[in-house]
């Protein structure tokens, strides 16, 4: 029996900021959640299940807060799941809610992922001091900066080009309202001469610590056929994982990363995704992982991503845009960013991405990474529905 | 075989809650010494108030204040007080819904046995001297001597919400405390939330009820034309704080409480199993133990009992350096929370020789900005530290890329 086709209807997310306090951790994910509801059209009572994710909960120091977010989400009376895969996690819940619908478990399914960092503290939290373990000494940018130095030297990569992202990036965020960081005077120069934070990643190539929140609603064929605004519709969509550290492990491009990414094509149909994907929503939480990325997903060969990077055609007026939004590097918060990459691949294709609508998007890839590069979730969604 | 090694875990942290709209009131009615709840759609109050309705996923946001005291609903006697609990000597958890709420609220009742607890107990409120917007700010509860405190009847007076949004149950209230029990003032003897003046705005009090909010107390100055829906006996010259129904409440204070502390701490013990304890004993003689897979032949160092490749156990021991490579490494310039090293420092992925993929450590000995990707380095141990304390140059030629390559 075939799969239903699933469909994004609805999509709601927060205003990122370093901090929101005029809120609950309740209250700012039921802001997203109120929002994907009212884009769908539809009430509390119309939703059948609920999936939400978050990263780890020393991020905010709840336990097992999906129990106190029954109340805000409707969960009453129906199946409430929570997906754990780290910084993916975004990804893979907004995937486990996917196949709740595909499998015709459930006909409507909402997901929302969301992450309070002003609550906690990230760095402590990735690095809790384990006896008889040398302590981890760098905390997250010192954990990836080894791999990008990595990735310099494998291929030549010239030292600017994390610089380039950085600005591209930054400059996408001015035209998405939701965005954490507005830097309205930012200039090339001033990211190349920001501070080194762990050589070679510097101060401007780096994420903000946000509090947000994303939420979707997703839906069957009949569901869509309701639907008062143009779905997304979900043409390929996988997972993969690795362990954090094992004799072989390609940090730069992991194995799991580039067999998630042939799923996804083999399921959409893709054979050449430079050409035949419109748009990239990529988890860059540090500005070089941009053009990692790109190789590890087959947008260019091994060793070419940087040259992508410099030839533009990743801004926004390129053939392949990739992070119109901002991206993770304008907003992190860190269990939504990959939820918000999968939203922000959907509304390009649904032409609801406002200022930042990538014109005639009719394909788009949205892509999350977490842990140790060992968590990949990965989605592909188009403006028609899958061909059946 | 070494010894299994264990060590307490500690992990602690001041974390942060931002309380939103109706927690906030809550917390700060609290420290105002009111007690906030929130009506449903259907018309019953839930104390503690929701932010969102459990059935029906609505918002709430009709503040209402109920009563400071009320009837226990359900208990359970604490023995053993642990740290951070309300008391120190043995209580009660009690469920106690307040006057005016439809719902219970999880607190501790100070008694001096089992016996003096049961469902249907009257009790009120005991208000901590120091209040900061927290539900500590209930320093507990305590049983109740008011007129009319007919256990069993009170158990039986549960609010129907159809009686109650009428207003028709105030006439039947028998737990309005008389003024014949009041006028001797002996109850004040009693009291132990007895404010002090310090803190009462108009210090009028203190001979009084304090556990009533005060139009004095109250930025909106509302409180008395609030009370306009509540037929008010008209012998209780002296309220008690016994709210027959919840009144409206704009939820809006002085200085309003947004966030609160919670500081969490968990205690563990932890054992690094088999494995790791084997490579610390090894360690500790200064000689790096990995294990080898015997599938797939590969070195792992730290050891970790099986390969997570093969998903084969691993128990050849396999000496490995001392002396190694630096594959990778970034340049610390900023601090991480906690630790003591002066930046910049370098922090290294080195692969030891004879090892298949890289572990991490400092290098030093050099400047920072001559740490190179193939340098040779050494490790250094300082005092009875049980890891190297950083790895140092060996003046060995440096590596060749195509060495190391494979382990990036």
């Amino acid at each position: 029996m075939s799969e239903e086709p699933v469909a994004v209807v609805g999509i709601g997310q927060t205003r990122h900021a370093a901090a929101r306090r005029d809120v609950s951790l309740a209250g700012l994910v039921r802001e997203a959640a109120a929002r994907a509801l009212e884009d769908a059209q539809l009430a509390w009572a119309d939703v059948d299940a609920v999936v939400i994710g978050k990263a780890p909960d020393f991020f905010e120091g709840v336990m097992m807060p999906e129990l106190y977010l029954a109340d805000a989400l409707g969960a009453v009376g129906k199946p409430m799941l929570r997906v754990h895969t780290a910084g993916s996690v975004g990804g893979s819940t907004a995937l486990v809610a996917a196949d709740l619908v595909a499998a015709r478990v459930h006909r409507t399914v909402l997901t929302a992922a969301f992450e309070k960092q002003s609550e906690s503290n990230a760095m402590w939290a990735l690095s809790l001091p384990v006896p008889f373990q040398q302590p981890l000494l760098a905390g997250a940018g010192g954990f990836f900066a080894p791999h990008v130095r990595a990735y310099i030297r494998r291929t030549g990569a010239p030292p600017g080009i994390g610089a380039l992202v950085a600005y591209k990036d930054r400059r996408n965020a001015l035209r998405n309202p939701y965005a954490h960081l507005h830097e309205d005077g930012l200039t090339l120069e001033r990211v190349r001469s920001s501070p080194m934070l762990w050589d070679p990643i510097r101060y401007s190539e780096t994420c903000p610590s946000s509090d947000g929140a994303c939420a979707m609603v997703l839906t069957d064929r009949a569901g869509a056929a309701r639907a008062p605004h143009p779905p997304a519709w979900l043409h390929g969509g996988a997972m993969r994982s690795e362990p954090t550290l094992f004799a072989g492990k390609d940090f730069v491009s992991p194995r799991a990363g580039r067999d998630c990414a042939a799923d996804v094509y083999r399921q959409a149909g893709v054979t050449d995704p430079r050409r035949e994907i419109d748009v990239a929503e990529l988890y860059v939480p540090f500005s070089w992982y941009e053009p990692m990325w790109l190789e590890n997903l087959g947008f260019a060969a091994e060793g070419e991503g940087w040259k992508l990077v410099e030839s533009g055609a990743t801004a926004l007026d390129g053939d392949l845009p990739v992070n119109p939004s901002g991206g993770v590097l304008s907003s992190n918060p860190i269990g939504a960013s990959g939820m918000l990459r999968f939203a922000e691949a959907a509304l390009q294709v649904r032409g609801q991405a406002g200022e930042h609508q990538i014109e005639g998007a009719r394909r788009a890839l949205g892509h999350a990474y977490g842990g140790g590069s060992q968590f990949f979730a990965m989605w592909l969604v188009g403006a028609e529905p899958p061909a059946t | 075989m070494s010894e299994l090694l264990s060590a307490p875990l500690t992990v602690e942290f001041p974390f942060t809650r931002s309380l939103g709209p109706v927690q906030g009131a809550f917390l700060t009615g609290l420290r105002e010494r009111v007690v906030l709840g929130v009506r449903r759609p259907d018309g019953r109050v839930l104390v503690p108030p929701l932010e969102y309705d459990p059935d029906t996923a609505a918002d709430l946001h009709e503040l209402v204040e109920v009563g400071t005291t009320g009837t226990v609903t359900c208990w359970a006697w604490n023995p053993t007080p642990r740290r951070g609990q309300p008391l120190g000597t043995p209580f009660a958890w009690v469920l106690v819904r307040l006057d005016g709420a439809d719902s219970a609220l999880l607190h501790a009742l100070d008694a001096p046995d089992p016996g003096a607890v049961r469902t249907g107990l009257r009790v009120r409120v005991r208000w901590a001297a120091e209040r900061t917007g927290a539900i500590t700010d209930i320093a507990c509860f305590e049983a109740y001597e008011g007129e009319g405190e007919e256990g069993g009847a009170h158990a039986a007076d549960v609010a129907e919400p159809a009686d109650r949004a009428d207003g028709a149950e105030v006439a039947d209230r028998t737990d309005v405390a008389e003024p014949a029990d009041r006028a001797d003032g002996a109850e004040a003897a009693d009291r132990t939330d007895v404010a002090e003046p310090v803190d009462r705005a108009d210090g009028a009090e203190v001979a009084d009820r304090t556990d009533v909010a005060e139009p004095a107390d109250r930025a909106d100055g509302a409180d008395a034309a609030g009370r306009t829906d509540v037929e008010e006996p008209a012998d209780a010259a002296d309220p008690t704080g016994a709210v027959p129904r919840a009144r409206p409440h704009d939820g809006v204070f002085a200085d309003p409480v947004t966030s609160l502390a919670a500081p969490a701490r968990l205690d563990y013990t932890y054992t690094p199993g088999r494995a790791h304890g084997r490579h610390l004993a090894a360690l500790a003689d200064r000689r790096t133990v990995g294990e080898r897979c015997p599938a797939c032949r590969k070195v792992y160092v730290p050891p970790r009992g099986a390969c997570p490749t093969c998903g084969v156990a691993t128990d050849e021991p396999v000496e490995v350096g001392p002396r190694g490579t630096v594959t990778t490494f970034c340049v610390v310039n900023i601090k991480a929370r906690g630790l003591a090293i002066e930046v910049p420092y370098v922090y290294a992925h080195i692969a030891l020789d004879g090892a298949d993929l890289a572990l991490h450590g400092r290098v030093a000995g050099l400047p920072y900005d001559r740490v190179r990707m193939g340098l040779r380095v050494e490790p250094v141990w300082v005092g009875d530290g049980r890891h190297p304390d950083h790895y140092r140059p060996t003046g060995e030629p440096d590596a060749p890329y195509d060495t190391y390559r494979e382990l990036l």
